[in-house]
């Protein structure tokens, strides 16, 4: 994994997660220490009912089961597939508890309607939006996924899956294919104004009409400096819809200083690093040509 | 697998409509402890399919104990629960298959994991 270059554009994940690569993802401790976080945080976002009551739970690109041995830990009962047969072999010589399915997520989940108490998923989802092999259709792929994680799910059951997207539309692509199949809910961006600690999590919900959790980090405050949170605000599902302009060329006024204003505006909602305004934005440049 | 995931598993093959649940063909079966929590199993007894887990329990060997067709009462009763907790969570497929039961298609089982890839025609 050198040279920054994103796994999903090296090999599909079960190339690229051979035994090698398996045990030195394993026995990395940022890596540890990442992915526990990220399952105790999707954890929170799961709001399951703090009764002391273990839960079902599935947990999808489960790896070697370094997020699962975190469910584990909670107390929790789960299910973990992943398209790696080397990542499973050392979640198996790990001796975790919970079962393992070898599977592709987006050959759909095999599963009995109403079967689960809730889905996590961690660093696992994108790797859906590309295609990893011709004939591969990565709408459809994505589709069949939550299609069936969907109807896996009991109802009040919610499902989430933190994510890294490579660039917005991706993210957009998965919030889309999960509100389609009748998910609600939508994408909280922890940390938003940190490219360190900015974190996506696909927060789904079966059959209720509760609003998407509150992000953190809004505030500019990063991970180390957090305080006590205050309740939790409700927060608005965003769906702000794309407005298409026609002919909108550079420098020909039709998408003007306001446009580009509000048009920042929406971005900095949805948890991008937006540049701040200043008497430069929109201003009109020379023509060069 | 244990056969709490064997009640939850269903096969994904295109169009198929009764898929569930797998018939299972045992080459090898094994037994760990596993924490015993009657808070779970109480949970989780509305949930599970007993004629697919009495059908998986026979098969797996550990169909001994169980009742035909318990009520919630038999929940309270401290033998049905070790009955229940030890075929439910302690008692693991290790090598074998799942055998979908329209299609006959099967699934094969190795380390205790079962293979769910599908055939580009299966998807």
């Amino acid at each position: 994994m050198g040279k920054g270059e994103r796994p999903e554009h090296m090999a599909p994940p079960d190339i690229f997660y051979n035994a090698d690569e398996a045990r030195k993802y394993t026995t990395n401790s940022r890596m540890i220490a990442i992915q526990s976080s990220l399952t105790e945080r999707a954890l929170e976002l799961l709001a399951l009912p703090q009764d002391g009551i273990p839960r079902l739970l599935l947990d999808l690109g489960c790896g070697s089961g370094l997020s699962g041995e975190t469910l584990s830990e909670a107390g929790h009962m789960w299910l973990g597939v992943d398209i790696s047969e080397a990542m499973l072999d050392v979640a198996v010589e790990r001796e975790i508890e919970g079962d393992l399915v070898l599977g592709d997520l987006g050959h759909g989940l095999p599963l009995r309607p109403g079967a689960f108490d809730g889905a996590i998923s961690i660093s696992a989802v994108q790797w859906l939006c590309n295609a990893d092999r011709t004939g591969h259709d990565p709408r459809k792929r994505m589709k069949r996924f939550f299609e069936t994680l969907y109807m896996s799910l009991r109802r009040g059951a919610r499902a989430v899956l933190q994510i890294y997207p490579e660039n917005p539309q991706q993210a957009e692509m998965l919030v889309a294919a999960a509100m389609k199949v009748g998910f609600s809910g939508g994408l909280v961006v922890d940390y938003p104004h940190s490219t360190r600690a900015k974190k996506y999590f696909l927060v789904l919900m079966v059959g209720t009409s509760a609003a998407t959790p509150q992000a953190k980090g809004l505030d500019g405050s990063e991970p180390e400096d957090e305080e006590e949170e205050a309740q939790v605000k409700v927060a608005g599902r965003d769906r702000h819809k794309r407005r298409k302009t026609a002919g909108g060329g550079s420098g020909s006024g039709t998408k003007g200083r306001e446009w580009i204003l509000k048009k920042k505006e929406q971005m900095r909602k949805k948890g991008y690093d937006i540049a701040a305004d200043s008497k430069y934005t929109g201003r009109k440049r020379k023509r060069l040509v | 697998m244990k056969l709490l995931t064997h009640n939850m598993l269903s096969c994904h093959i295109k169009g198929v409509r009764s898929g569930y649940p797998f018939l299972i063909e045992v080459v090898k079966v094994s037994e760990h402890e596993a924490d015993f929590d009657t808070d779970f199993l109480k949970h989780i007894f509305p949930r599970i399919n007993w004629p697919a887990f009495l059908q998986g329990a026979e098969a797996m060997g550990c169909r001994e104990g169980l009742p035909e067709a318990p009520n919630e009462s038999a929940l309270e009763d401290e033998q049905f629960q070790k009955a229940f907790h030890h075929a439910l969570l302690e008692v693991t497929l290790e090598e074998g298959s799942l055998i979908c039961p329209e299609t006959g298609r099967k699934f094969p089982v190795s380390k205790g994991i079962p293979n769910m890839l599908l055939n580009e025609d299966e998807c």
